[in-house]
């Protein structure tokens, strides 16, 4: 029993766990060690059916959070409920919850038939064969069947681990870091027929990366976990366009962030100042609490023109290039501002235009509706210091 | 690359540096030759004079037979050492075993107070020197008004095997990804399923080594057995007595029996691992 739980406050369990179904649910869960706390007053809805990211930086508390749901570890305080069963204290065998390892745990000593029949056995299914002929199928490995799983590739180690997991038709599939061992090709392909798989499944999938590129290939919603907390949730474009934080904006994807300074409206917009050149941006889409904000704007919404030529929607005027990228789809600038800031522009080699030379003048441009706001104390670097490649935790 | 057609344009290289490559690049193999013989002499010398038409003293070579080979009891009292020696081997394996594994998993597996204690503590008996873990044990025996004999000799041989056991074992739980049980119990395997299906197959070939080693150490264990088994005579107690008149060649059978069956239990465990991997 995990601590912070007085007599009596449990409910009974009223059915077997096993064959609960429904949304999951996570209700103010805290997972704490000594002093820290891994997962801190989490609250989170995965609705049934759904293809879910939870996305953070190594440390973050995801993991640990999977773990929870999958009962390798008890939250300290807080209730996990399954439809309107409750098995926050439940074994993880008893739990119709399945999970893809990080390094696939496949059992080295058991063939791979042996290893994707393992949860069938324990169950006592029937028609075993059957199954697992029909899983190795839809994984496109029926040859591997008599293999060990030492004699497989990463990918196909991968493809069965995910296998051996949904041939259980579980009500929740977990997967943790699931590509990473693989290379970038192949994860990249995995992405694809992981979300096919999903589909023809229909199973809910509960996928924990530090991939922002990942999340957003495959999940149809991402929690942005930072520091045992969500900082957002949303699909991924809701995320991407309009993040809350400047957490949120860094991790995924670049963000341009400018200090300025709330005017006053303009019908649905708001008129902000920014370092003296008035911008506007729709008032739905500022997070700010005062009148002090930053304005976000991503590095592919940019416009760079010439100064002098004629120019739409916001412009910030008296911008020099710094530096010129050409990386074949697009060409990446950075200009630096009269105030002293580099910003990150991202230009598609699409329109015919030579592009900049370092050192020129221009003046950038972009479309109001493509700011985000955020609060005006946010710390602009949270979210950027992570290293995408690092080993999770 | 022909060493025949000799070419004027390419310099030879001299005599001394070939000499000096040709040992860099085979030193090694000299030096396990070397190894290897010094290792392997004695067993072979053994395995000789059980050939040897001795008669009573087995010290001067007097001509081949196979009669100690199809006798290998004519000796008196050799057969009833050697039982006594399996007896004990056996019994002290088997406690050995299962007290030692269920260490291992204790100290490699869970988080208790005296942990690393315990950990020290089961090293110990391989540090003490055996003359004084037999003249201890035989004392406390007599204290507690046991007399020395068979089941003596089964408890000292359990007691001094536990620690290697222990070794041995906790070396294979430590390789075994804790992920994997985890994976077990995700997949619907209670405790003990988990323990029988997954945990016992991946860590039985640590607990299979150990068991040979506690087997071989008891087969072979003298110093404490001697003091604690009175007047039950094991094998190495009667061919050390025999040593004193002339070891009979039945011995050197046995002997070369047992390095034999050690090797064929080696080499087929070689084989399985072998055919599991493919």
């Amino acid at each position: 029993m995990g601590r912070g739980f007085p007599k009596g406050t449990r409910q009974l369990v009223s059915i077997d766990p096993i064959n609960a179904r429904g949304d999951l649910r996570l209700t103010r869960i805290t997972k704490s060690y000594g002093d820290f706390n891994a997962v801190d007053d989490l609250t989170l809805t995965i609705p049934k059916g759904s293809f879910f990211a939870l996305l953070g930086p190594s440390g973050c508390g995801k993991t640990t959070t999977l773990r929870m749901v999958a009962g390798l570890e008890e939250p300290t305080v807080g209730s996990i409920h399954l439809g309107d069963t409750d098995i926050t204290t439940t074994r993880p065998y008893q739990r119709p919850i399945n999970t893809v390892f990080q390094n696939y745990a496949l059992f080295p000593h058991l063939t791979i038939f042996e290893n994707i029949a393992f949860g069938l056995r324990r169950r006592g299914v029937k028609d075993v064969k059957e199954q697992v002929d029909k899983v190795l199928n839809l994984v496109e490995l029926p040859h591997l069947a008599e293999r060990k799983p030492t004699q497989l590739s990463g990918g196909q180690q991968q493809r069965i681990a995910l296998a051996r997991a949904i041939v259980n038709r579980p009500a929740l599939l977990l997967l943790d870091e699931p590509l990473g061992a693989l290379d970038l090709k192949l994860r990249r392909q995995m992405q694809i027929e992981l979300k096919w798989i999903q589909r023809e499944v229909g199973l809910t999938f509960v996928h924990v990366t530090h991939d922002q590129e990942e999340a957003m290939t495959m999940a149809d919603t991402i929690a942005v976990m930072n520091e045992g907390k969500i900082e957002q949730m949303g699909t991924p474009a809701d995320l991407y366009d309009d993040p809350e934080t400047a957490f949120v904006a860094n991790f995924l994807g670049q963000s341009n962030l400018i200090k300025g300074k709330i005017e006053g409206n303009d019908g649905d917009n708001l008129v902000i100042d920014l370092f003296g050149q008035k911008i506007s941006m729709p008032k739905a889409r500022s997070h700010a609490v005062d009148n002090s904000l930053y304005a976000g704007i991503r590095p592919e919404k940019f416009r760079i023109t010439r100064t002098g030529s004629a120019v739409r929607g916001n412009t910030l005027t008296g911008g020099r290039i710094e530096d010129v990228s050409y990386i074949g789809v697009s060409t990446q600038y950075v200009v630096a501002m009269p105030w002293g800031q580099e910003l990150m522009v991202f230009e598609q080699n699409d329109d015919g235009v030579p592009p900049f030379n370092k050192g020129e003048e221009v003046v950038i441009s972009w479309e109001p509706s493509f700011t985000f706001g955020l609060r005006g104390d946010e710390d602009v670097e949270a979210g950027t210091e992570v290293n995408p490649e690092e080993t999770p935790e | 690359m022909s060493t025949k057609i000799k070419d004027a344009t390419i310099p030879t290289i001299p005599f001394k540096a070939r000499l000096s490559r040709w040992f860099g690049r085979n030193l090694l193999r000299i030096y396990m030759i070397f190894g290897f013989t010094y290792l392997f002499i004695p067993v072979a010398y053994t395995f000789a004079f059980s050939f040897n038409d001795s008669g009573k003293s087995n010290l001067i070579w007097k001509g081949f037979t196979l009669n100690n080979w199809k006798n290998p009891c004519g000796a008196p009292e050799v057969c009833n050492a050697l039982g006594n020696s399996i007896k004990i081997g056996l019994l002290a394996t088997t406690f050995a075993t299962i007290l030692g594994t269920m260490i291992a998993f204790a100290i490699g597996r869970y988080q208790f107070k005296g942990r690393s204690s315990s950990n020290l503590l089961i090293f110990l008996p391989m540090a003490t020197p055996e003359i004084v873990l037999g003249a201890s044990l035989l004392s406390l025996f007599l204290v507690f008004k046991i007399n020395p004999g068979f089941w003596p000799t089964v408890i000292a041989h359990v007691m001094f095997c536990i620690s290697f056991v222990v070794v041995t074992v906790k070396a294979r739980i430590a390789s075994l990804d804790p992920r994997l049980e985890q994976a077990a119990m995700d997949l619907y395997a209670n405790e003990l399923e988990t323990f029988r299906r997954v945990t016992l197959p991946l860590v039985a070939p640590g607990i299979a080594g150990a068991a040979l080693l506690a087997f071989s150490l008891s087969f072979d264990d003298f110093i404490i057995t001697n003091f604690n088994s009175g007047t039950l005579i094991t094998f190495p107690k009667f061919v050390y007595v025999a040593a004193a008149r002339g070891i009979p060649a039945q011995a050197n059978v046995i002997g070369s029996s047992m390095f034999f069956l050690a090797l064929a239990i080696v080499i087929a465990g070689q084989l399985v691992n072998r055919k599991k991997a493919r």
